[in-house]
């Protein structure tokens, strides 16, 4: 009784998620386009799937991506040898993206863009050459975020060193970074960490914080993901700069 | 069930699974290298990342159902002049050929822009998570739902302004480093303990839902708009959408603090 209750709640709050966006879209397609939904019960059986989906990648969340997150960073912190952790990290964030589907995409792309400019000559090998190169530009890049997110978390460094010295260093690169590598660099940032990545970078980082003594969790613990978000946005326009050359 | 739907399930479940292969190689080297003990309630563990995969998949799948092909097909028309002027024919050709943009007859692609990165955000699974996080590691301090509508109003409000900067054609770089600017100076007097979390919050926001629609507009907008490019215009959207949620959760901390200490003035305990 207790369980279909609580699987009822988780369910509820599941739909009140999507709530908005159905009520956007409703408003938007009846009031403002004024058309009726062209298939209304596909569109219902797939809010149905959201619904449903939402509800069990949550119900996944809590009893495996938080607990293994978590128990990672305990035994690692028991273990006492930091080297181990930091290349945990750095396999973690390098593995992940280079096999994001989306950092693909987004690096077919520039490579395209790149043949256009004539920066690169405008060959399938060499326009392949570029976009693998972007690839694990990238790639390094989160890994080597992460790793750096847990020295720090490790060594209790202020989180906001970090921020001021990444980003005045985007700003600083923003300038010699020739036109075209700049919206792809700051789209890089935000395609980088998935859906499946998130929690667990979350939880190794709050796992570690709490297991230390003398951490604190909101203070130390979260900011993974952040570094993860921006170091590639340095290492693009840096890339950018490497094969346009300064400024041009 | 059809074979439409049966299809899109393979691909959403092939792309999630290629998602977490690397996460479970990496683990499992870890485990058995480093740690080398046992994992406590393997069985548990393994189903639960099997639920990961297969909500996750299911999510998409309905995504692409219900809300991706009407959202892109609506970023498309909301984009569109023809339909933006009401079909009035002489205003159009006054807008296709005056070099001057008249940001206004965008109004509706703007209120478009806020309302869906807003209700998306509040979707994106990987928010979810974080939010919880938080509200567990400060007992309720910060609430999951405070959390989760401050960053929707960040992405809301930055999704809109990325696209008045594509109605109007400016480079986006100038809006990105006066972001920032305003981000960092923002920083040095928002409370500590918020930094990291608010700063996590701007990779968090533009995932599995945000994304393809945001992707949509920006891709519709640069194609209508008279003088934009696609491929260079295009980009852009979602920095504008990881920028925001950053100063709108710095803010919703400096309010709350803001208030608490109110509170505490006006009630001496």
């Amino acid at each position: 009784m207790d369980i279909a209750k609580l699987l009822f709640s988780k369910i509820f709050s599941a739909f009140m998620d999507v709530f908005p966006i159905i009520v956007v879209i409703a408003f938007f397609q009846l009031v403002i386009i004024q058309k009726p939904f062209p298939h209304l019960d596909q569109t219902i059986f797939g809010i149905f799937l959201v619904v449903m989906g939402l509800f069990i990648f949550i119900l996944g969340l809590e009893s495996a991506l938080f607990p293994i997150g978590e128990k990672m960073a305990n035994e690692f912190a028991l273990k006492g040898n930091p080297w181990w952790i930091i290349f945990f990290g750095f396999a973690l964030g390098f593995s992940t993206t280079i096999a994001e589907p989306a950092l693909t995409v987004i690096a077919g792309k520039a490579g395209g863009l790149a043949a256009g400019a004539g920066a690169i000559e405008n060959t399938e090998n060499s326009v392949a050459s570029f976009v693998l190169g972007l690839r694990y530009t990238v790639a390094l890049s989160v890994g080597l975020a992460i790793a750096l997110g847990v020295l720090r978390i490790l060594k209790g460094w202020p989180f906001i060193w970090f921020i001021m010295g990444g980003y005045t260093l985007i700003v600083i690169t923003t300038f010699f970074a020739p036109q075209e590598i700049i919206g792809i660099a700051y789209d890089s940032g935000g395609i980088t960490t998935s859906t499946i990545t998130v929690p667990l970078v979350a939880a190794l980082g709050v796992g570690l914080a709490t297991s230390i003594r003398g951490r604190n969790p909101m203070l130390d613990g979260f900011g993974l993901i952040a570094l993860a978000s921006l170091s590639p946005i340095i290492f693009v326009l840096g890339y950018g700069i490497f094969v346009y050359g300064v400024g041009s | 069930m059809n074979s439409e739907i049966f299809n899109t399930l393979i691909d959403a479940l092939s792309g999630t699974l290629l998602d977490i292969l690397p996460i479970i190689i990496v683990l499992s080297f870890f485990q058995a290298v480093a740690i080398r003990k046992a994992i406590p309630h393997l069985k548990q563990k393994i189903i639960g990342l099997g639920m990961v995969v297969l909500g996750l998949g299911i999510f998409i799948v309905g995504l692409e159902q219900c809300v991706f092909p009407i959202g892109s097909q609506m970023a498309n028309q909301l984009t569109d002049l023809k339909f933006l002027a009401g079909n009035d024919s002489a205003l159009i050709e006054t807008l296709e050929n005056s070099d001057q943009m008249d940001p206004g007859i965008y109004l509706w692609t703007y209120i478009f822009a806020f309302l869906i990165g807003f209700s998306t955000t509040l979707a994106e699974p990987a928010l979810i998570a974080v939010a919880y996080k938080a509200r567990d590691i400060t007992t309720g301090a910060i609430s999951a739902w405070g959390l989760r509508i401050s960053v929707a109003l960040g992405v809301a409000s930055g999704v809109t302004l990325g696209v008045y900067r594509i109605v109007m054609g400016n480079p986006l770089h100038y809006y990105i480093v006066a972001g920032y600017a305003f981000l960092l100076i923002q920083t040095l007097f928002s409370p500590k303990q918020i930094i990291p979390l608010a700063y996590d919050s701007g990779g968090v926001t533009t995932s599995t839902v945000t994304v393809p629609l945001i992707a949509a507009l920006g891709i519709g907008l640069a194609s209508n708009v008279p003088g934009r490019s696609p491929l260079i215009d295009g980009f852009g959207l979602i920095a504008f959408a990881s920028l925001f949620p950053m100063i709108t959760v710095m803010a919703y901390a400096m309010i709350t603090e803001k208030l608490s200490k109110r509170k505490e003035i006006n009630e001496p305990s």
